[in-house]
C-alpha cells in the first residue's frame, strides 16, 4: 500500500502501531511483573527499576490460594459463565430461528422488543432486580447470576443467530420436509447444524461477556464462598485503605487468564461475533 | 447426509402424536421457540423495569416498603449537588472518550487494514483489553496509578517532566482524567475491531481508481472511506455511547466516585445511595433518570438501522 521511502513507513506505520501496541498491552505486563515481584518501594527511590525483576517470587500466588478463597471463586465464575452461556444459546438459537425463518404475528414487533432488551444496561436495573432476587429467595446463590445474566446474552446470541439462519438457503429445509422430515426435525438436523460456527461465535462472546459482568455480581452475592473472581478480588483484598496489590494483581492475572485461553481458541469465531453483533 | 439418516428410518411410521401435530403449525412452534426467551427477559429485565418505576416513587429502604411520595425522589435529587456533578460527569465522560475512541480506533484500524507480516497475532493481542475483564484490568490502572508507587510517576520523574509526586486519583480533575484514560483504553479495541471489519468490505478498486485520478490520501479518505464506512461507524458509536453513559466498573474501581464524590457517575452514584446508604428508591430514582438519554440513542439507532436496511 505504502509508496515511496522507508521513512515514510516507519512514521506512518511502525511507530503508530507499536505505541498502539505499548498503550493497550503494558498494563497487562505490568499485571504480571507485580505478581511475581517485590512490591512497595516507592518510585522515587534510587536505583530503582520497576519493569524487571530479577528475584521472581511465588509468594502473591500461594497468599491468593492459601489465605483466600480465590479457588472457589474461580470455580464458582467458570461454573456461572458455562451455566449461563449454555442457557443463553439454547434460548438464542431458538428465538433466532423463529424470528428469521417462521411467519407468524408480530414477529417484527417481537425482534424490536429484543433488539431492544440487547441495548439495556445493567446499571439501570441492578436496583429493583436486586429485590426481586431476594424475593425469590435466589440471593447469594450462584443461580442470581445464572438466571439474570442470559438477559443481556439472549438478545446478543438472538441477534446473531438470526444473521446465521438467514443465510442458510430454504430449498435446504424444504428438501428434509420432502423427505418426510417434520418442521422440529428439519430444524433441529438441517438448519442448525449449518449454522454452528455461528453458536460457536455466540458461545464465546457470551462466556467472555458473563465472565466480566461485575455490577449484578456485587449486589447480589455476600458470603465470600459464593463470590465470583472480580467480586471477591474487590472486596476480599481491599480492607478499608489498604491494598493487598502483589495478591491482587496476581489475581487479576489468574482470573484473566482463563477467559483469555478461551480467547485464543476461538478469536476467529470472537471477532466474527463481535462485528456480527455490530453489523446486525 | 443428515437429510437421509433422518428420513429413512423414523419418520413415515404411524401418525405423530399430537403434540407434534402442534409443532407442524408454523405459529405453534415459533410459540414454542419463543417462550423460554420470553419468560427470561420478561422476568428479568420487563418487570424489573416496571418494579423500578414503582419503587422511584416511593420512600423504601433496604428492609422497609415504604409509602407512596410521589415524585419527591426526582426532586430531591435535582436538588442534590452530588446528583448534578454526576449528570455532569456522566456527560463529560462519554462525550471525551467517544471521540478519542472513535479517533484512535479509526486510525487503528486503518493500521491494521494493511497487509504485514502478524497481522492475525497482533489483532488478537490488540483485543485483548476488551476481553480481559475489565474489573481486573482496572486495577492494573490503578496500580499504575497509585500516587506512592505509580510507575507513571517513575517515568515521568526520570524523564526529567516532574520533580515532585503527582496523586493522580487524589485530584478531582486528574482522576477524572485517569478515568477517561482506563475508558479509552478498554473501548479502543472495539472499536478498531468492528471499524476494521467495515473497512475490509470496502473495495480496494475504488480506492486505486480515485488515486489513478489523482485524489490525495486525506481526499481519498474523506469522500471514499468515511462516507462507506458511516454505518458501522453509527452503530458502533451509539453502541458505546450507551455502554459508557452507563458505566460502573471503571470508577466503581478506580476512585469510588471520589475524591470526595467529585467522579461520580449515574450508576455508581445510585449504587453508593442504594447499596451504600440503603435508600432503595432514591438509587433507583438516580438509575431511572438515565433512561432518557438511553431512550433517546436506541430511538435513533432503531431509526438509523431501519433506514439502512430499507436502502
Amino acid at each position: 500500500m505504502i509508496e515511496g521511502a522507508i521513512w515514510r513507513k516507519w512514521v506512518f506505520f511502525y511507530v503508530p502501531m507499536a505505541l498502539f501496541l505499548l498503550f493497550l498491552l503494558f498494563p497487562f505486563y505490568w499485571m504480571v511483573i507485580t505478581s511475581v515481584g517485590e512490591l512497595y518501594r516507592p518510585w522515587n527511590s534510587i536505583n530503582y527499576n520497576p519493569f524487571w525483576t530479577w528475584k521472581p517470587t511465588w509468594d502473591h500466588v500461594r497468599y491468593l490460594f492459601e489465605e483466600t478463597l480465590f479457588a472457589s471463586w474461580l470455580w464458582n465464575t467458570t461454573f456461572i459463565a458455562l451455566a449461563s452461556t449454555a442457557i443463553s444459546l439454547v434460548c438464542g438459537v431458538f428465538a433466532g430461528y423463529a424470528l428469521s425463518r417462521l411467519n407468524f404475528p408480530f414477529a417484527g414487533s417481537l425482534g424490536t422488543g429484543i433488539f431492544i432488551t440487547y441495548l439495556v444496561p445493567q446499571t439501570l436495573l441492578f436496583i429493583p432486580l436486586a429485590e426481586i432476587i431476594r424475593n425469590y429467595r435466589l440471593g447469594d446463590t450462584p443461580w442470581s447470576l445464572i438466571l439474570t445474566y442470559p438477559t443481556f446474552l439472549i438478545p446478543f446470541c438472538t441477534w446473531l443467530m438470526m444473521g446465521y439462519f438467514k443465510a442458510v438457503p430454504r430449498e435446504l429445509e424444504e428438501c428434509a420436509r420432502i423427505d418426510g422430515a417434520s418442521r422440529w426435525q428439519a430444524m433441529l438436523y438441517i438448519v442448525i447444524p449449518v449454522a454452528i460456527p455461528g453458536i460457536l461465535s455466540a458461545g464465546i462472546f457470551a462466556f467472555t461477556l458473563s465472565w466480566n459482568e461485575f455490577i449484578y455480581a456485587l449486589v447480589f452475592l455476600s458470603s465470600p464462598a459464593q463470590k465470583t473472581v472480580s467480586v471477591g478480588v474487590t472486596s476480599e483484598l481491599i480492607r478499608g485503605d489498604v491494598f493487598f496489590w502483589g495478591p491482587l494483581m496476581a489475581g487479576a492475572l489468574l482470573g484473566s487468564i482463563p477467559v483469555a485461553i478461551a480467547y485464543s481458541f476461538f478469536v476467529e469465531h470472537y471477532v466474527a461475533g463481535l462485528t456480527g453483533s455490530v453489523k446486525g | 447426509m443428515a437429510i437421509s439418516a433422518v428420513s429413512a428410518t423414523t419418520l413415515r411410521e404411524a401418525p405423530p402424536p399430537r403434540r407434534q401435530r402442534l409443532l407442524e403449525d408454523e405459529r405453534w412452534l415459533a410459540f414454542v421457540l419463543l417462550v423460554p426467551t420470553i419468560v427470561l427477559l420478561g422476568m428479568f429485565i420487563a418487570y424489573p423495569f416496571i418494579r423500578g418505576i414503582l419503587l422511584s416513587v416511593t420512600s423504601s429502604r433496604v428492609g422497609m416498603p415504604g409509602d407512596f411520595v410521589g415524585l419527591a425522589n426526582f426532586y430531591k435529587i435535582f436538588n442534590d449537588g452530588i446528583f448534578r456533578t454526576s449528570v455532569y460527569n456522566t456527560f463529560v465522560y462519554t462525550g471525551v472518550t467517544t471521540v478519542f475512541k472513535l479517533a484512535l480506533g479509526l486510525w487503528l484500524a486503518m493500521l491494521l487494514n494493511r497487509n504485514f507480516r502478524g497481522k492475525a497475532f497482533t489483532r488478537a493481542f490488540i483485543l485483548l483489553p476488551f476481553i480481559i475483564p475489565t474489573v481486573l484490568s482496572t486495577f492494573a490502572w490503578k496500580w499504575m496509578f497509585d500516587p506512592t508507587f505509580s510507575v507513571l510517576n517513575w517515568l515521568l520523574y526520570h524523564f526529567g517532566l516532574i520533580t515532585g509526586r503527582i496523586n493522580w486519583l487524589g485530584d478531582p480533575d486528574l482522576a477524572m482524567i485517569s478515568i477517561i484514560v482506563v475508558n479509552i483504553w478498554r473501548g479502543v479495541p472495539f472499536f478498531a475491531i468492528s471499524l476494521l471489519a467495515g473497512l475490509q468490505t470496502i473495495s480496494p478498486e475504488l480506492n486505486e481508481a480515485a488515486a489513478i485520478d489523482g485524489a490525495k490520501p486525506w481526499q481519498r479518505f474523506w469522500h471514499i472511506t468515511w462516507p462507506l464506512l458511516l454505518p458501522v461507524t453509527m452503530v458502533v458509536v451509539l453502541f458505546s455511547v450507551i455502554q459508557t453513559f452507563a458505566d460502573f466498573q471503571i470508577v466503581y474501581v478506580m476512585t469510588g466516585g471520589g475524591p470526595a464524590n467529585a467522579t461520580h457517575l449515574f450508576a455508581t452514584y445510585a449504587y453508593q445511595i442504594a447499596i451504600g446508604t440503603g435508600l432503595l428508591s432514591e438509587g433507583a430514582a438516580i438509575a431511572l433518570a438515565m433512561f432518557p438519554v438511553l431512550f433517546l440513542v436506541v430511538i435513533i439507532q432503531l431509526l438509523y438501522i431501519r433506514r439502512v436496511e430499507v436502502r
